[in-house]
C-alpha cells in the first residue's frame, strides 16, 4: 500500500477544527492533547485516501467499505467505550468525566468483534424488522431525554442530550 | 514482510506488529527506542494485500482480536496493546 503525498499541517488542522466543532455540538469532546490529537488526525487523512473513508487510524482495514462500516470514525464502539473507559478505542475521543477529572488515557482492550463473529448485516435486519412488533432496534434499549424528548437507542444514555445538553441523569429508560 | 531491525540491547527476539497510522504503535515504537531495546517491527497497513492476510493470522495467533500494537516475544510471549509497564519489564530483564 503507498501513501499518496504528504498530509499537510494545514490539512490537520482544519480537519481537527471540524471534527472539533462537530463533536462539541452533538456531546462529544476530542482528546485535549493537541499533539496526540493531531496524530490521530492525520492518520484519518491518510486512511481518507488509501480507502476512500475515514478508517480507525489504530485498527487494520480491509480496504472493503462494507467489511469496515463499523469501524469507520467515529466508530460503533465509541459510546459503549466511553461509558467504560472515558475514552474511545484510539483516545480522540474522550468523556467529559475523563477530561475533568484530568486522568491520564491509555490504551483499552478491542471491543470490535474479531474477523468471524461480526454481524452487521444481522443487526441491520433486526433494525428493518423492528416494525414487526418485535423488540425495536438491536436488542438495546430506548432512553429518553425528560427535558427534550430526545430518544436514542443504546446500552447507557449519552453523557449529554445531543439535543438540548440536559445530563446523563436527566434521562430515563423509555423501551 | 517489509521487516524492520532497530538494533539495541538484546533483550530476547521482540517482534512488533503495528500500523503506521496508530498513535498506540508509535508510542510503542518511542518508547522501545528511549529503553535502547533491540526489536524487529513491521507496519501491517503498508504491507500488500497477500502479506497482510498472512500477518493477520500470526498476529491471531497470539492476539485473538488482531488488535495493534501487539508484541510477541521469542515467539513465547506476547503484549496485546501499548503497555508501558510491562514493556519496562521487559527492558529491565
Amino acid at each position: 500500500m503507498s501513501e499518496t503525498g504528504e498530509v499537510t499541517s494545514e490539512e490537520i488542522d482544519a480537519l481537527r477544527s471540524r471534527l472539533d466543532m462537530e463533536a462539541e455540538r452533538s456531546g462529544y469532546h476530542l482528546n485535549p492533547d493537541p499533539s496526540f490529537t493531531r496524530e490521530l488526525v492525520r492518520g484519518l487523512i491518510v486512511n481518507e485516501r488509501r480507502y476512500g473513508y475515514r478508517a480507525c487510524p489504530c485498527r487494520l482495514a480491509s480496504g472493503k467499505m462494507d467489511e469496515d462500516l463499523d469501524m469507520i470514525c467515529p466508530c460503533d464502539y465509541r459510546d459503549p467505550d466511553l461509558d467504560e473507559f472515558g475514552t474511545c478505542y484510539c483516545c480522540l475521543y474522550l468523556s467529559r468525566a475523563m477530561i475533568e477529572g484530568g486522568g491520564e488515557p491509555s490504551s483499552i482492550p478491542e471491543r470490535r468483534p474479531a474477523p468471524g463473529s461480526r454481524a452487521p448485516e444481522g443487526e441491520m435486519k433486526k433494525i428493518e424488522n423492528a416494525g414487526d412488533g418485535g423488540k425495536p432496534g438491536p436488542g438495546l434499549p430506548v432512553w429518553r431525554c425528560r427535558v427534550c424528548g430526545y430518544l436514542c437507542g443504546r446500552d447507557n444514555p449519552p453523557e449529554v442530550c445531543p439535543i438540548c445538553k440536559a445530563g446523563r441523569e436527566r434521562f430515563e429508560r423509555f423501551m | 514482510m517489509n521487516l524492520k531491525h532497530v538494533e539495541g540491547k538484546n533483550k530476547g527476539h521482540i517482534m512488533l506488529y503495528a500500523l503506521s497510522t496508530c498513535v498506540w504503535c508509535k508510542k510503542t515504537k518511542a518508547l522501545f527506542d528511549e529503553l535502547g531495546l533491540d526489536y524487529y517491527y513491521t507496519d501491517v497497513d503498508l504491507e500488500d494485500e497477500s502479506e497482510q492476510a498472512a500477518l493477520r493470522e500470526e498476529i491471531r495467533k497470539w492476539n485473538r482480536s488482531c488488535s495493534f500494537p501487539t508484541i510477541v516475544i521469542d515467539d513465547k510471549e506476547c503484549i496485546p496493546g501499548y503497555e508501558p509497564i510491562n514493556i519496562k519489564k521487559l527492558a529491565a530483564r
